[in-house]
């Protein structure tokens, strides 16, 4: 014994683990609210460009995806970009029914409020991005939204 | 029957499970990420309708082309894309909105939205109505300009742009898709800075923060849109 600790305790007192089941839960809780499970397949590889002017749509019920992109499977679908509907590659003429059906399968009073929102990659040339649009205006969905992450917005000379 | 001690069941391994469910969920996740540049796209046009070409002022519409080495030609001028947020703020705020201010003259004109012209329309938009309940005409009017009275009495009398005057977007087949956003993101971004300016005067958010189910903020943002509209509008494509 040092002479110097004699009468002060050494020993360390156990910190009570008891609560960290209870903090790993919480943390659990809050993934398992926020995640949302891949309803299709990747089928093309799309890397949204960058916008500051960018709105969040609150209902995602109402709003319909259309991928564009290169396919991750090269060998099987090509290297030119393609279109992606649900879990499937498909043509223009295909977006026509495509959204008729997704208008059916919703309720009456919410089909005027369907947003597709177009994912497309950021070296996609704009052609096929063009035929896509008239596609939708030809299947009236007007409402569209180009998808893109987030980014600041420039500043103006005048500031 | 013998009396047995409940005995604790060790909870140590409680962290464990929650644990492995956490990986789980944190590689299974993808955060929300449903954010983007919101568009209407105008509806299309009947083939057998022969559009009368539209005769617009040059000076009245602001031409934006890109061509498919992503070159920006605005105005007939070569500009670089971060310059094209303060030439759409140029034209959109040409000779002043809230007072006269010189300006240029090659860029669209503005006329005058006074109170008292507007209470008038207002008042006989009601007339008609008062005579003919159904009179389709006269409701859109009563809900026009009282959308208008709206604005002057939150922000004043203004100036709004002609009804002709637009931006036009064109671009080529072989455009990149990121250049097409940031063009259109550099036309919203102008016209939202000129929004968010006036936002602030009667808030404190931001135009985009701005809550349509919120009958307040709402009457904002329409007044707002009558002083600012979007105006962007885009080329046919080419057959």
């Amino acid at each position: 014994m040092s002479k110097f600790n004699k009468g002060k305790k050494k020993k360390m007192q156990a910190l009570s683990t008891a609560s960290l089941p209870d903090i790993i839960f919480i943390l659990l809780f809050f993934f398992m609210v926020t995640t949302v499970m891949r309803e299709q397949d990747v089928i093309v590889e799309v890397k949204v460009p960058d916008a500051s002017e960018i709105v969040k749509i609150k209902k995602r019920e109402l709003v319909d995806y259309i991928n564009i992109g290169i396919p991750v499977d090269i060998d099987l679908y090509g290297s030119q970009p393609v279109i992606q509907l649900d879990g499937a590659i498909g043509d223009l003429d295909k977006i026509g029914p495509w959204i008729a059906n997704n208008k059916d399968a919703r309720d009456e009073a919410v089909q005027s409020k369907i947003v597709t929102s177009l994912k497309v990659d950021k070296d996609t040339k704009m052609r096929i991005v063009t035929d896509v649009k008239q596609e939708l205006r030809k299947a009236e969905a007007l409402k569209i939204m180009y998808s893109s992450s987030a980014k600041e917005r420039t500043v103006s000379a005048k500031k | 029957m013998a009396k047995r001690e409940l005995t604790e069941i060790n909870a140590g391994s409680m962290a464990d499970i929650a644990f492995l469910l956490l990986i789980f969920f944190l590689v299974t996740t993808t955060m929300a990420q449903d954010f983007g540049i919101m568009r209407q796209l105008p509806p299309m046009q009947e083939d057998d309708v022969i559009e009368e070409p539209e005769t617009v002022k040059e000076k009245n519409v602001f031409r934006v082309l890109v061509n498919s080495n992503d070159q920006l030609l605005v105005e007939s001028e070569f500009i670089q894309i971060d310059q094209l947020k303060d030439k759409t703020l140029e034209f959109l705020t040409n000779k002043g909105v809230f007072k006269d201010e010189p300006g240029v003259d090659t860029h669209t004109e503005r006329e005058w939205v006074r109170k008292s012209d507007i209470v008038q329309k207002i008042a006989n938009a009601k007339g008609y109505l008062a005579k003919d309940q159904e009179d389709q005409n006269a409701k859109n009017n009563l809900k026009k300009y009282s959308a208008k009275l709206d604005a002057i009495n939150f922000f004043g009398e203004y100036k709004a742009l002609i009804p002709a005057a637009l931006i036009s977007l064109k671009n080529d087949n072989g455009t990149s898709y990121d250049m097409y956003i940031q063009i259109q993101n550099e036309l919203t971004s102008a016209l939202n800075e000129l929004r968010d300016e006036l936002v602030s005067k009667v808030s404190r958010k931001t135009y985009l923060e701005l809550d349509k189910l919120n009958p307040e903020e709402r009457r904002i943002i329409m007044a707002v849109r009558q002083i600012y509209p979007q105006k962007v509008s885009e080329a046919e494509p080419n057959q």
